[in-house]
This record gives structure tokens, C-alpha cells and sequence, in this order.
């Protein structure tokens, strides 16, 4: 066993280039495969992270049909205060409701200005979005009984208006209304759909809706459920209450959608697992072609080896030895090629992690997978061309030129 | 089937062909390399074989070499019917029993002479260690105990021949078949390759048949067959 592996080894290492050449399919294909798990566990992770940063009794209302994600529908009616009102006051699975309008304006401070998204909400949003002030304070309800020209901005927005030094007190000048910055956030990162959340700015909704916009319709309304497991009583409360507010007629899709992570969550997974299914035709496709490439050459070496084959039967080797020889040979050339391709896998996912910044996972099931794979490849495919050099004639092949 | 030794059995030729054939190709194109020949060979003999190209000269070794079987016609090694036997029983024979020289030497290109003579133990199940010491002493005794670890490329033809007697005779054999083994060398390495191979009969008993078509090499052997045209039509100093 062990000689009959070293003669294909050394057969192998006499043609290192063309053996390189024949584990590249079987190299593309297994390093797909590592590339595919490290990556859909990566993302998985990344999303589970950033999913738990939302917050995870978090409940979304937006208008618009109520099956798709993608752009707002137009021509759809905002929600009011008094929805607001209405959701805090009857539903009683919500804990927080808040108001959010949300704009791109132009944020100038001194010599620096940044087109930002800024936000109107009520103190309520920073509780469900669970999110402190690292510097100052946060916004408070008087600040929306006044409609304060104050603002609290994420750590972004310092950053690139340079106020990083003493930002608390600055002034700046939000869409030409001047506004005075009360507070810093704590940084969020990017968010699941790689958004920078921290490059915002709050203002409280009463300035934001009579200073800026100029009308007190509300985008969307955030809410939290009183805890995590009452968080589809909450979403169907919201529903009903908001399906009667807006006058939906039985029978009549609502036109408005009220949604929570879990969902933004199951998108995101259902966009991992498409790409993944692609990977996984990819690495499929490369590991057959890979497989019909070391048929190839090993046809072309029993060819090329025939007289040595005679010679081996003429001084007693049975055809199962012969078999064994060429057959260890194309799964010794595939078990390489996994090695390699479990190598680069590895290399190509810590290198994509690395530079989109996602958690890169050691996709420990995929190595032995990927190996197992290509054992089996080497011996499909090598069965062929190993079982024509084992049933040559003995004479036949001695005469061979 | 009678028992070797049993004082019954009358005495058996080691190799024996009966009426054997055989044809190449079919119908119009048929060739008859061997037609309708009777060989008997003892054991101990050392017998040339010799006779004009395409005479079967080459065919009968094939056959008696296990590497091919005849047409028609009975080949038997100590009584056996060797046509019954299975091909791997055939390459357990080969193995066990029969030595292979060549004119072409046939050695293992890039790879050097100690492995080519150990290749036989390798299908023999014969253990590493043990292979290298066998085949450091066969080159030994062949006079090649320094060429060890030389290629073939590295070596002269007369070198390769007797790397390929060391092959033959790693595994003991009994029988040793040399098709034209003087071939390809000139005359001095030629009587050098034709030395050992009377050695190899006189002093270790192996039975030897080889073909050649030079006259003054087949005066060496005691016993000699003379092919024409598929038929034996000498057959000279049998032994009786």
C-alpha cells in the first residue's frame, strides 16, 4: 500500500507543472466551497451582530405596501401624531413609541459642511434604538414642547465637521436653521445593510416638522414591545390600530407595513443563501470539470506509461496493483488540489472579511467537506483511466513504442 | 493430477507445449506465428532458440513466458494447464517462477538500477528493507555492486542488461527466458551478458532459454531449437 503510494507520488513530482495544471479545477473548486461557508457564516454572524444593535424587541411602521421591501411608494399617506398618540395610549404590548421623520440636508460648521441624514424623533427613540449620549445630554421633551434649535449628532458627523475637540455647545447651522449641538452619541458602526449609522443628526421632532420641513406628518414610527416574546401581539396591536386609523376597508390590502428585525434579518439570510447557492454551483461545476481535466490526464498518462506497465506485469504485478497504482495516483493529484484549494479558501475569505469588515468565521465543517469531496472526485474520475491500464494486455503494452 | 514425487506419476518435462498455434489477425490477414509445434523442457536445461525474423521464435517465449496464450494447443507447466489459469494466477507465476531479459532491457526509465531490480519483490509483498538488501546483492553478483543508485541513462547497455539479469533473478526464479539479450550490445559486452547466463545455469541450476540469431551465441547452450516459418525443424543436443 504504502510503496504503491509513493510510486504515484514520485510519478506525480515528475510533471509538477502539469500535475499543478490538472489541480486547478479541483483547487478553484474546493477553495469555493471554503469561500462559500467562511462567507455565509461570516455574514450570518455580521448580521446577528448588527441585528442585536437595532435592538431586538424593535417594531418599525412605515407606509406602503406591506409585502416588499425597497423604495417608499409615493402617493401613500404619512402617519400623523395622533397615530403616535393613538399606538401609545391602546396598544398595550408597546412599551416606547416614537415619531421619525428623516431628511439629507446640509450641516455646516465654520468652514466645514457634510450632507447628512438628519432625523426628527421624540427622547422615546433613544430608548428603543438603545442608544446613550457619550457626551452631553440627550434630547428631552421639553426640547420638543419648545421646538429648541438643539441637536445631538453621531460621532461621524463631529468628526467631519472637526468640532471633535469640544463639540458640546457648538454651534452649526442645520439646512440654514441655526442649532446648537447638546449632545455626542456612542458610535453604532455601519448597520446591517452597511449603512455608517453614526453619520446623523437629531433634532427633536417639533423643530424638524415646523423649522425645517414645514409639516407635522410622520415618516415612520419606531416602537419597542414590552419585552422580546410579546413582540407579535405588539406588531398585530400596531396593525389593527393603525389598519382602523387609516381607514382601510375590509378586505383591502393595507398600505402600510409595520415590521421588526427578525425580518430584516430573514432578507438578509435569504440574500446569503442565494449567493450561496451560486458559490456552490460554481464550486459543483469546477470540481466536475476539475474531475473530467484529471480523467484527461490520466488517460494521458497511462498512455504515456505503457511500456512501464508492461514491465510491471511481465515481473508479476496483478492487474488490482496496477488499478490501485493509477487510481491512487488521480486521488493523491485531488486530495493535493483540496489541500491547495482548502488553502486558498481560507486565504480569499480571511481577505474578503478582512476588507469589507465582517467577521471572518473558520468554516470548520467546510475542510473536511471539501476533502471528502475530492477523495471522491479522484476516485470517480480516476476509476476509468486506472481500470484501462489495469486490463492491458501484458505483451501488448511491453511492445508499446 | 498426480502429486510431484509420487513414484507412479511418469516423469514430467517442466514446460511442455502440445500442438500449439497461434494466429495473429483473422481469416485473410491471419498470420500463423506457431504452427502445430511440440516443445518439452526439463528442468536444468539451458536451450537457445534461434531462427529468421518472424520465424515464431519471439512467440513461443511470449507463450511460455505467461505473457500471452496460445491459439490452439496445450501449454503445461509441471502437468498444469497454464490456459485455465486466471491472470492474476498468471502474474503470481511470472512473478514467482520466470526471469524476463529483453533486448531492450526494459528497465524503468528515472529510476535507479537497485529499485528496477527490487521491482519484483515489490508485487512479491516482499518488505522494503528487504527488497534493498536482496537487490544490492543481486547487482553484486551481476558485478554492478557499485551502480546501485544509478539510472539507466546513467548506465552503459551492457550495464542495463545486467541490471535486467538482476531482475530476473531477484525472486529466485526457476526458469529464466532472455529474448535476444546480446542484441543490442557488441561482441565483448555480448560474451560478458552470454558468461553470467551460463553461470546462472551451471552454477545455480536456473533453466534458460534464450533466443538469439547469432549462431556463435547459440553454441553456448547445450541444446539447440532451430524455428522456420512456425515450425521447430532442428532440435539439436536434447537431452534424453
Amino acid at each position: 500500500m504504502f510503496s504503491t503510494f509513493s510510486i504515484a507520488v514520485t510519478a506525480l513530482m515528475r510533471n509538477k507543472m502539469r500535475s499543478l495544471l490538472t489541480m486547478l479545477g479541483i483547487i478553484i473548486g474546493v477553495a469555493a466551497v471554503v469561500i462559500m461557508q467562511a462567507m455565509g457564516m461570516g455574514a450570518t454572524a455580521y448580521v446577528g451582530e448588527a441585528i442585536s444593535g437595532l435592538g431586538t424587541n424593535m417594531l418599525i411602521a412605515a407606509p406602503g405596501a406591506s409585502r416588499n421591501f425597497g423604495p417608499p411608494t409615493f402617493g401613500v399617506p404619512l402617519f400623523t401624531l395622533s397615530d403616535v398618540e393613538a399606538l401609545q395610549r391602546r396598544a398595550h404590548d408597546l412599551d416606547r413609541v416614537a415619531p421619525v421623520n428623516t431628511r439629507m440636508l446640509r450641516v455646516v460648521a465654520g468652514a466645514n459642511n457634510r450632507n447628512v441624514n438628519a432625523a426628527g424623533v421624540t427622547p422615546e427613540y433613544f430608548d428603543i434604538r438603545q442608544w446613550n449620549v457619550v457626551l452631553g445630554r440627550s434630547l428631552t421633551a421639553d426640547d420638543n414642547r419648545r421646538a429648541a434649535a438643539v441637536c445631538v449628532i453621531g460621532q461621524t458627523v463631529s468628526d467631519a465637521l472637526a468640532i471633535n475637540e469640544a463639540p458640546i455647545g457648538k454651534d452649526m447651522r442645520v439646512h440654514d436653521l441655526p442649532c446648537r449641538v447638546v449632545g455626542v452619541l456612542e458610535t453604532k458602526g455601519s448597520s446591517a445593510f452597511g449603512m455608517d449609522q453614526d453619520d446623523i443628526v437629531f433634532m427633536p421632532f417639533a423643530t424638524f416638522s415646523r423649522r425645517i420641513i414645514g409639516n407635522d406628518r410622520v415618516g415612520t414610527i419606531m416602537a419597542s414591545a414590552l419585552s422580546e416574546n410579546r413582540i407579535d401581539d405588539a406588531k398585530r396591536a400596531m396593525t389593527a390600530i393603525l389598519h382602523v386609523r387609516r381607514h382601510i376597508a375590509d378586505g383591502e390590502e393595507d398600505d402600510f407595513a409595520v415590521r421588526d428585525p427578525r425580518e430584516v434579518q430573514a432578507l438578509l439570510q435569504k440574500v446569503t443563501g442565494m449567493l450561496t447557492t451560486v458559490l456552490a454551483g460554481v464550486a459543483a461545476i469546477s470540481l466536475l470539470v476539475g474531475g473530467i481535466g484529471i480523467m484527461n490526464i490520466m488517460l494521458v498518462s497511462v498512455t504515456e506509461r505503457t511500456r512501464e506497465i508492461g514491465i510491471r506485469l511481465a515481473v508479476g504485478a496483478r492487474s488490482d496493483d496496477i488499478l490501485g497504482q493509477f487510481l491512487i495516483e488521480a486521488m493523491a493529484l485531488c486530495v493535493l488540489g483540496g489541500l491547495l484549494g482548502v488553502a486558498v479558501g481560507l486565504g480569499a475569505a480571511f481577505g474578503v472579511a478582512h476588507l469589507i469588515h465582517v467577521p471572518f468565521v473558520l468554516p470548520a465543517l467546510a475542510i473536511p467537506i471539501a476533502f471528502g469531496v475530492s477523495v471522491l472526485v479522484g476516485v470517480t474520475f480516476g476509476v476509468f483511466p486506472a481500470r484501462k491500464a489495469a486490463h492491458l494486455n501484458p505483451l501488448a503494452a511491453l511492445r508499446f513504442e | 493430477m498426480t502429486a510431484p514425487g509420487d513414484p507412479a506419476a511418469p516423469l514430467m518435462p517442466l514446460l511442455s507445449l502440445r500442438s500449439v498455434s497461434k494466429i495473429y489477425g483473422q481469416q485473410l490477414s491471419a498470420v500463423r506465428a506457431l504452427d502445430n509445434i511440440n516443445l518439452d523442457i526439463e528442468a536444468g536445461e539451458f536451450i537457445s532458440i534461434t531462427g529468421p525474423s518472424g520465424s515464431g521464435k519471439s512467440t513461443v517465449m511470449s507463450i511460455l513466458g505467461c505473457l500471452e496464450s496460445p491459439s490452439a494447443g496445450e501449454y503445461r507447466i509441471e502437468g498444469i494447464p497454464v490456459q485455465e489459469l486466471p491472470p492474476d494466477t498468471l502474474a503470481v507465476l511470472r512473478n514467482a517462477r520466470f526471469g524476463f531479459v529483453f533486448q531492450t532491457f526494459n528497465l524503468l526509465a528515472r529510476t535507479s538500477a537497485v529499485e528496477n531490480v527490487a521491482l519484483p519483490l515489490v508485487y512479491a509483498g516482499v518488505g522494503a528493507g528487504e527488497r534493498r538488501r536482496r537487490a544490492r546483492a543481486a547487482l553484486a553478483a551481476v558485478g554492478l555492486a557499485d551502480r546501485c543508485d544509478a539510472r539507466p541513462n546513467q548506465l552503459s547497455g551492457g550495464e542495463q542488461q545486467r541490471v535486467a539479469i538482476a531482475r530476473a533473478i531477484i525472486n529466485n526464479p526457476e526458469i529464466i527466458l532472455a529474448d535476444e539479450p546480446t542484441g543490442n550490445l557488441d561482441s565483448k559486452r555480448g560474451a560478458e551478458i552470454m558468461q553470467i547466463i551460463t553461470d546462472l545455469n551451471h552454477t545455480s541450476g536456473i533453466t534458460i532459454l534464450m533466443v538469439t540469431h547469432d549462431p556463435a551465441w547459440a553454441a553456448y547452450a547445450p541444446r539447440q531449437v532451430v524455428f522456420r516459418d512456425g515450425h521447430i525443424v532442428d532440435d539439436k543436443g536434447r537431452s534424453s
